[in-house]
């Protein structure tokens, strides 16, 4: 099935450009003039953190084959880290906080990616919960993380770089997608690199690469290290320019496990299927939620909603994992083959006519 | 280091003369161990040698007091029955096993227990039995990963494409395209290895070995598992490998016939002892090696254990 | 001065829950012996369970009657789970079947509250949880009653596991698949038994952590409790369950006392999980965990 696959990668890979083309356009020429402030707040920002959580997540567990269970800590690092370098660090460019957090996401990352050394598999999944459970911990024990604030809420500072000031809806989409397009150009620089081999080369067979001389222990945790990095830089984007009040509690098992779903559900180890998958996490639950209102009335409360939606999702899990475990996006691949074939036949005759 | 500080022409010289000479004992019908043929050729040094190497698993003897010693550019099998103790050999070799007892000579550095995350820069690289590829990625970055331990540059120099990144990355990937030819896998180098057939699998798994033109190359099974026509293909593709890169080739097998004609002497082991080492002549008349490899023919019994 | 009695107070306390913690675990080890698959869903099986069980008898169904109706649905739904998650995925890397069993406690958790609500109900079990004393040290009656349950259910599965023929088929499973179906073991029936085993495991330790926590669902959050547990006595040990269970209950209270003041307390988050980690770190193998030979 992957020879079959293969022809054809050439082609895609124009029409794969043809299509970052398109949407780079629409994303930054079209939408933040068509769109509404619904659609720019409460879809296409989170969408745009959650994707960017997802390649984070990507890179560490559908590339180099580490799963990790504890996400969410990693956002909320991110996010509180970014709140503390811009309240005690006066006149500190935001830009710098930005990546101040991202850094400090990732040296965390690192120091719990420590027992990947001696863990693997099931063990190290477990090892990973102990991230989630101790930082949520932390946060909200330790009064200074939050400015001494109740329960550990922060609220966002705006948004500013060099003078500029991204506020509203527009300000914020903008921002999170700048931030989400510049991340992912390095990261996929980052893969195609002899690093990306080797997480890909420690996932597939961690005593080959070890005896061809892949370096395990850097390897092992520069994943973990570059993955909460992104995962960091999207929980700056997730708690200040969409949510703008977090609590450590927004950052639970929950919000973990949704970010794990999201690689499994969109195609572990691609960054297309990491983006369609928090597009189909963050559209989901909206259109159910209509969906069910307009088949059910006044029965579909959130109750319901929140209920159907877990069912639904964990089906889909399942369903992917059997059919395809690929994820969506094998089957969106392999819906468009015929059709860019299509296209591209009638252009083949035309030119040898 | 110096393993690899040897040159590719040096080497190949060294094959030549000690071809030449490994026919000319052959038509005096008196083939001399080749090891001593690799001392005419000027290299008293063996590329590999095992000194008492025993190892035991949960008291069961595994390898008791291997001594083995692998002549520059020789191309020598181990064989023996399943159970033996090749693989552990092997492992012990690469560093997967730790001996009991023992030490690894490689070149001039002697290990009690071979550090295996430095194996290649020491010149060393290995196959395994049950096929070990990077399924998800293309035959290329496979090849190309097997020269990750000459390369430098970090990450953040990867990505930025510094010059000295870029130029690694050339280097690696025209040396890949090179044994990628040698091996006739133009074809479907841009494919994923996990999808190929598994002769062709075979043969990915031994460009990455040598694209880093190793001074030791173990194979492990070689040609377990393949095609009749594979199996001359790959026997073909390994002699080539000693000829045209001087590599110094130790291969297990299990497959007594195909390994008379491709290798100049053949150790045999046979409950984790050396039972036989020599020509494959004097190998094949070996009363131990018959009783214990072929059946113990001449009690009557013709079962022969292939 | 140390106070002893208050230690031995703490220490037992400790150790009764980790009773209940070796309860949830073995629930995992069933599973994961015979088929491979770390079943996360072992929580929202418990909470289905409990909260079966609650409704049932809420709405004025006898005791006993709702004990059996929920024992024969938690048997039906280990089957059904077997015939429509797990086979279709056999074959499929652990990792995979552990990602599998991710989405099955959703469907489970979202099922259970979907049709029975997401209030919190209490749960009577009939025991009165009044402290008596032994020897001048406090002992929650509660806790020794739901201790003595789940200890003789552990009895009860170690003692199959050894006596029986279907024991000694779970066991042939658990060492070499390829072997037991060789020998003409039928792997559905064991993996549907397995199910069913682990249903009635879900089902007692839901009663039993319904009726302390109440049953909500948080109770399918006790599933975190018992992964340290099985990361310290390995997931494929029943002895590593139970030791661990004790090991990790006791850790837990004994630190919560008297570590907890120091950080402020709340530390039972994660304590019992550094504790494993920190153990596992120095031996990898686990308190039981055999050290297989990695073939290469």
């Amino acid at each position: 099935m992957t020879t079959a696959a293969h022809p054809v990668a050439g082609r895609r890979l124009t029409a794969n450009h043809l299509g970052i083309a398109v949407l780079l356009t629409a994303a930054y020429g079209v939408i933040p003039f068509a769109g509404s402030d619904y659609l720019l707040d409460a879809v296409l920002t989170p969408f745009l953190a959650l994707a960017l959580a997802a390649l984070g997540l990507n890179l560490l567990t559908g590339y180099a084959g580490q799963v990790s269970l504890g996400s969410a800590a990693f956002l909320a690092v991110g996010a509180y880290a970014a709140y503390n370098f811009n309240l005690r660090v006066h006149e500190l460019p935001f830009l710098v906080s930005l990546v101040a957090a991202g850094r400090v996401a990732a040296a965390v990352g690192v120091g719990f990616g420590l027992p990947s050394l001696r863990l693997r598999g099931f063990y190290l999944a477990v090892s990973t919960l102990a991230a989630q459970f101790f930082v949520q911990w932390a946060l909200t024990k330790f009064g200074w993380f939050s400015n001494d604030s109740p329960s550990g809420v922060i609220d966002a500072p705006p948004l500013a770089v060099a003078g500029i000031t991204f506020s509203g809806a527009v300000g914020r989409y903008l921002f999170s997608l700048t931030v989400v397009v510049i991340s992912t150009l390095l990261a996929i620089r980052l893969l195609r690199s002899q690093v990306g081999r080797n997480f890909i080369a420690l996932r597939d067979n961690e005593t080959a690469a070890k005896v061809i001389g892949v370096p395990l222990l850097r390897t092992k945790l520069l994943a973990f290290g570059v993955s909460s990095f992104i995962v960091g830089i999207a929980g700056v984007l997730w708690a200040f320019a969409y949510l703008r009040t977090v609590e450590p509690a927004g950052f639970n098992l929950d919000r973990s496990f949704g970010i794990l779903f999201i690689i499994i559900i969109g195609g572990l180890a691609s960054i297309r299927g990491a983006v369609l998958g928090a597009a189909f996490m963050v559209v989901f639950p909206l259109l159910l939620s209509r969906l069910g209102a307009a088949l059910l009335g006044d029965i579909f409360n959130s109750g319901v909603l929140e209920m159907s939606q877990r069912i639904v999702i964990g089906a889909l899990i399942i369903g992917l994992l059997i059919a395809e475990p690929r994820g969506l996006i094998a089957l969106v691949d392999r819906l468009a083959e015929p059709i860019l074939r299509r296209f591209s036949r009638p252009l083949s005759r035309s030119t040898q006519s | 280091m110096s393993l690899v500080a040897t040159s590719g022409g040096d080497a190949l010289v060294l094959a030549r003369t000690h071809e030449r000479a490994a026919e000319a004992a052959r038509e005096a019908e008196a083939a001399p161990p080749a090891a001593e043929a690799a001392l005419v050729g000027g290299a008293p040094v063996p590329v590999l040698q095992l000194e008492g190497i025993s190892l035991s698993f949960g008291g069961i003897t595994a390898l008791d007091g291997i001594d083995l010693a692998v002549a520059n550019g020789e191309i020598r099998a181990i064989i023996g029955p399943n159970g033996a103790g090749k693989s552990s050999l092997l492992n012990v070799v690469s560093g997967l096993y730790r001996p009991d007892r023992g030490m690894v000579r490689l070149g001039s550095e002697r290990f009690a227990h071979v550090p295996t995350s430095r194996l290649a820069a020491l010149g060393v690289a290995r196959t395994f039995q049950n096929l070990a590829l990077f399924k998800g990625l293309p035959v290329l970055d496979n090849v190309i990963t097997g020269f990750v331990h000459r390369r430098r540059a970090g990450f953040v120099r990867q990505i930025l494409s510094t010059p000295q990144a870029r130029r690694e990355e050339a280097e690696s990937r025209a040396a890949s395209e090179d044994v990628i030819a040698f091996l006739h896998l133009d074809a479907v180098k841009h494919q994923l290895a996990g999808g190929l057939p598994y002769g062709v699998q075979k043969r990915v798994e031994l460009a990455r070995a040598l694209v880093a033109r190793p001074q030791l190359l173990l194979l492990d099974e070689p040609l377990a598992g393949v095609t009749l026509g594979e199996k001359q293909e790959l026997a073909a593709h390994i002699s080539n490998t000693r000829d045209a890169y001087g590599t110094t080739i130790v291969l297990i097998e299990h497959d007594i016939g195909v390994v008379m004609g491709l290798s100049d002497r053949i150790a045999v082991l046979d409950y984790g002892r050396k039972i036989a080492d020599g020509t494959p002549d004097e190998v094949r008349s070996d009363q131990a090696v018959i009783d214990a490899y072929l059946g113990v023919a001449h009690e009557g019994e013709t079962e022969l254990v292939v | 001065m140390f106070d002893y009695q208050f230690f031995i107070e703490v220490l037992v306390g400790g150790l009764l829950s980790g009773v209940m913690y070796s309860l949830v675990a073995i629930g995992f080890v069933l599973i994961y012996k015979t088929s491979g698959v770390l079943n996360f869903a072992q929580g929202a099986m418990l909470l289905f369970a409990a909260l079966t069980f609650v409704s049932l008898v809420e709405r004025g169904v006898p005791f006993w009657l709702a004990l059996s109706a929920t024992l024969v649905i938690m048997v039906v739904l280990g089957i059904t789970v077997e015939r429509t998650v797990l086979r279709p995925l056999v074959n499929q890397s652990p990792m995979t079947l552990f990602m599998a069993t991710l989405g099955l406690s959703y469907i489970i958790e979202g099922a259970a509250q979907l049709l029975w609500g997401t209030q919190v109900h209490g749960l009577d079990l009939g025991i009165d949880d009044v402290p008596f004393e032994v020897g001048g040290v406090l002992i929650s009656q509660f806790d020794l009653f739901a201790a003595a349950i789940a200890g003789t259910l552990v009895t009860t599965f170690a003692l199959f596991f050894r006596y029986t023929r279907t024991g000694l088929a779970f066991r042939a499973v658990a060492d070499d698949q390829f072997a037991a179906l060789a020998v003409g073991l039928r792997l559905p029936r064991v993996w549907a038994a397995v199910w069913t085993a682990a249903g009635i495991v879900a089902l007692v330790a839901g009663l039993l952590w319904g009726a302390r926590l109440g049953v909500q669902f948080s109770l399918s959050l006790v599933v975190l409790k018992a992964l340290p547990v099985l990361v310290l006595g390995g997931f494929d040990s029943v002895a590593g369950a139970i030791v661990g269970g004790l090991l990790i209950g006791a850790i837990e209270k004994l630190a919560e006392v008297y570590v907890g003041p120091l950080f402020g307390g709340g530390i039972v988050a994660w304590a019992a999980y550094v504790v494993a980690l920190g153990f596992l770190l120095v031996r990898p193998s686990g308190l039981f965990g055999q050290k297989l030979v990695e073939r290469v």
